[in-house]
């Protein structure tokens, strides 16, 4: 198999993670709330999504829990920064100390234990193609969250709710006066992206890499919130930049094996570097940034 | 279902403010405490073991000093940019590259000797903290980036090139393959205040640069513009002041002295250059700074708080059996209680006048 072919077959695995809890964040962004508690929620997500599995729950209650867990400790983040005005950077950072250290706490007696994963669904004919074969062999979620984001961009873009959403972020005091209830909506919008941050954990735990480590997530959870911004807050473009992060974290791998002797400790900051220069590349945009960003973005909603 | 009602204060309330630390403890504190009753750790032994043991031997209460010198220095440097909505919350990397660039003397120069050689280490740890920050700076200023991202990232990559150097160049060839550079010479090593414990001259360099600190806050011209601009950029921009200054000062006094503090913590208590040395006191520190509502002298309290919380936990590991984590759950809740606090500062609730309504 050359270098290509396994970043091809392996690239969409390694970006769900990336591209579930961006998504969330996306969401939870569009309404006008920023959520910087990704990493920890992500990492609670991942411990409880072991536990149960690693318990004999089975993959579909690991996700549930998993999930529910970062919406749970979303919603102490929403209480927080929408029922008390708090500081959402300072909130959101509270959260992310608390998620990272709940995860430590609860994963204690599991540390280095591993689970089965699950097995890949092969999409007939297409998976012998050469080169792009290994695309077309990948394991449930996967395909799940390729259908759901083309969903969410539906969603998003040409339904009331999206619309919704999007008033709520870009004038919460307008979409108020005509009647919108502005709290009960970023509250959801929260909820929404704790729960795909708690299931993204999940997949990174019980799937992905199937063990669990204190400290596994590793700033995946930042870069995700990092991916919210190069795609301009576009669903689409979101899904791009989450394949080149699962491409850029595979690339290390797939670099040793046609023998390149690169120290592991710069293959292992790559994709900190990589956020960093295309953040200043897309940020420089600033037209580009000011047209899609949100303008309510960070700001507490007091009528 | 009447729910109260938040209302703006006229003016900001300061009874509350002083007491919302200490709200923030007890509720930390308590959610905390039937946390570990659920694992079954014996709050009460925990409680002791947190908050009164540390203070009953003068050891242990040095220990607690120690601990909060690097605190109380990195929190004051973030604090002047938190209040100027500049938020760096890279100083876990900036006081890497701090210990980094301090230990380049010893590493390079083992067998020098003279009182030259702490001070410089210090010095060359600033510059190091320094130059990390500028980098967040320069992409904030001139490339319009998120300084929150780019600054945290740095400090996943500050980790990488340590482990890079304790591996390779800078790997002690007499150390049994440790990942740890050489012990530093004595010429190297701060001075100790306290006879008989680790605490060293660092100490008293944090005191003075707090009153330095308090001073740039509250008395001086520059500290003004970018509290200004914090609190009211427009006002900020019509005045002149100018933004970009103010990302670069903020930026750059935060990584000086999370450099300068990580310079301390190689050439103290640690004695040479070690992956343990990053233990996270960038980020406790964001928790200290909050804590001490921004105020320099606020923090002083505040970094003696989370030291306190560090060196209990520690003794409750011991003692009580609680796992370290619960150290980062703890810091966690206090931050975020005391963020819900705060809100009391410049709100009150106001219950609906009930059935006339």
């Amino acid at each position: 198999m050359t270098a290509i072919e396994y970043i091809l077959a392996g690239m969409l695995a390694a970006a769900t993670p990336f591209l579930l809890a961006a998504l969330g964040e996306l969401v939870a962004e569009r309404s006008g709330v920023l959520n910087l508690g990704v990493e920890g929620i992500m990492a609670l997500g991942a411990a409880v999504g072991f536990i149960t599995v690693y318990s004999g729950g089975g993959h579909a209650m690991g996700f549930v829990f998993g999930g529910l867990s970062g919406a749970a400790l979303s919603l102490v983040f929403a209480f927080v920064v929408l029922g008390l005005h708090a500081n959402q950077v300072a909130t959101g950072l509270a959260i992310g100390i608390m998620g990272l250290g709940l995860s430590a706490y609860l994963g204690k007696p599991f540390e280095s234990f591993t689970v089965t994963g699950v097995g890949k669904i092969v999409v007939p004919g297409v998976v012998d193609l050469p080169l792009v074969g290994g695309l077309f062999r990948q394991d449930i979620v996967v395909w799940l969250s390729l259908i759901f984001t083309p969903a969410l961009w539906y969603v998003l873009k040409h339904t009331k709710l999206g619309l919704l959403l999007r008033a709520v972020g870009e004038n919460p005091h307008a979409a108020s006066a005509i009647g919108y209830p502005v709290l009960l909506i970023r509250l959801c919008a929260v909820a929404f992206g704790g729960l795909m941050a708690g299931i993204a954990g999940a997949y990174a735990s019980t799937i992905y890499t199937p063990l669990w480590a204190d400290g596994m997530i590793a700033g995946r959870g930042w870069i995700a919130v990092a991916l919210v911004v190069f795609g301009t807050w576009m669903v689409g473009r979101v899904f791009l930049g989450a394949c080149l992060f699962g491409a850029v974290s595979l690339g290390g791998i797939a670099a040793q094996t046609v023998g390149l002797a690169i120290p592991s400790q710069l293959l292992a900051s790559m994709p900190y570097v990589v956020t960093i220069i295309v953040l200043g590349i897309i940020s420089s945009n600033r037209r580009l940034v000011k047209l899609n960003g949100i303008a309510s973005l960070g700001e507490p909603f007091e009528k | 279902m009447a729910l109260p009602k938040l209302v703006r204060r006229e003016h900001a309330s300061l009874p509350v403010l002083i007491a919302a630390p200490f709200v923030a403890l007890a509720i930390a504190g308590l959610s905390n405490l039937v946390l570990y009753a659920a694992i079954g750790v014996d709050p009460l032994a925990v409680f002791k073991a947190m908050l009164i043991d540390p203070f009953t031997s003068y050891f242990s209460f040095s220990e607690i000093l120690l601990k909060a010198g690097p605190l109380l220095l990195i929190a004051q440097g973030l604090a002047i940019g938190f209040r100027a909505k500049v938020f760096n919350i890279g100083a876990e990397g900036q006081f890497v590259l701090g210990a980094i660039f301090a230990s380049a003397i010893p590493v390079y120069m083992p067998q020098a000797s003279g009182a030259w050689i702490w001070p410089t280490m210090l010095v060359l740890g600033m510059l190091g903290g320094l130059a990390w920050a500028a980098i967040t700076a320069f992409w904030r200023v001139h490339l319009n980036a998120n300084e929150i991202l780019v600054s945290l990232m740095l400090s996943f990559v500050a980790i990488q090139i340590l482990n890079y150097l304790l591996l390779g160049p800078w790997k002690d060839p007499m150390g049994f393959n440790f990942p740890q550079s050489v012990m530093f010479q004595f010429d190297a090593l701060l001075p100790i205040l306290l006879p008989g414990t680790r605490v060293n001259i660092s100490l008293v360099i944090v005191l003075i640069l707090t009153i330095v600190a308090w001073f740039f806050v509250q008395r001086s011209f520059a500290g003004y513009r970018l509290e200004v601009g914090g609190l009211a950029p427009n006002a900020a921009r019509y005045a002149g002041f100018s933004q970009s200054g103010a990302i670069w000062l903020s930026l750059l006094i935060g990584g000086a002295a999370a450099g300068l503090s990580g310079a301390a913590e190689v050439a103290g208590p640690v004695g040479q250059l070690q992956r343990a040395i990053a233990t996270g006191y960038g980020y406790a520190a964001i928790i200290v700074a909050y804590l001490g509502g921004l105020h320099p002298i606020g923090i002083i309290f505040s970094a003696f708080l989370i030291a306190t919380l560090y060196i209990g936990g520690d003794n409750a590991m011991v003692s009580a059996g609680l796992p370290i984590a619960a150290v980062n759950v703890f810091q966690g809740t206090l931050l975020l209680a005391y963020l819900a606090a705060a809100t009391f500062v410049r709100h009150k609730l106001v219950w609906p006048p009930g059935a006339r309504a």
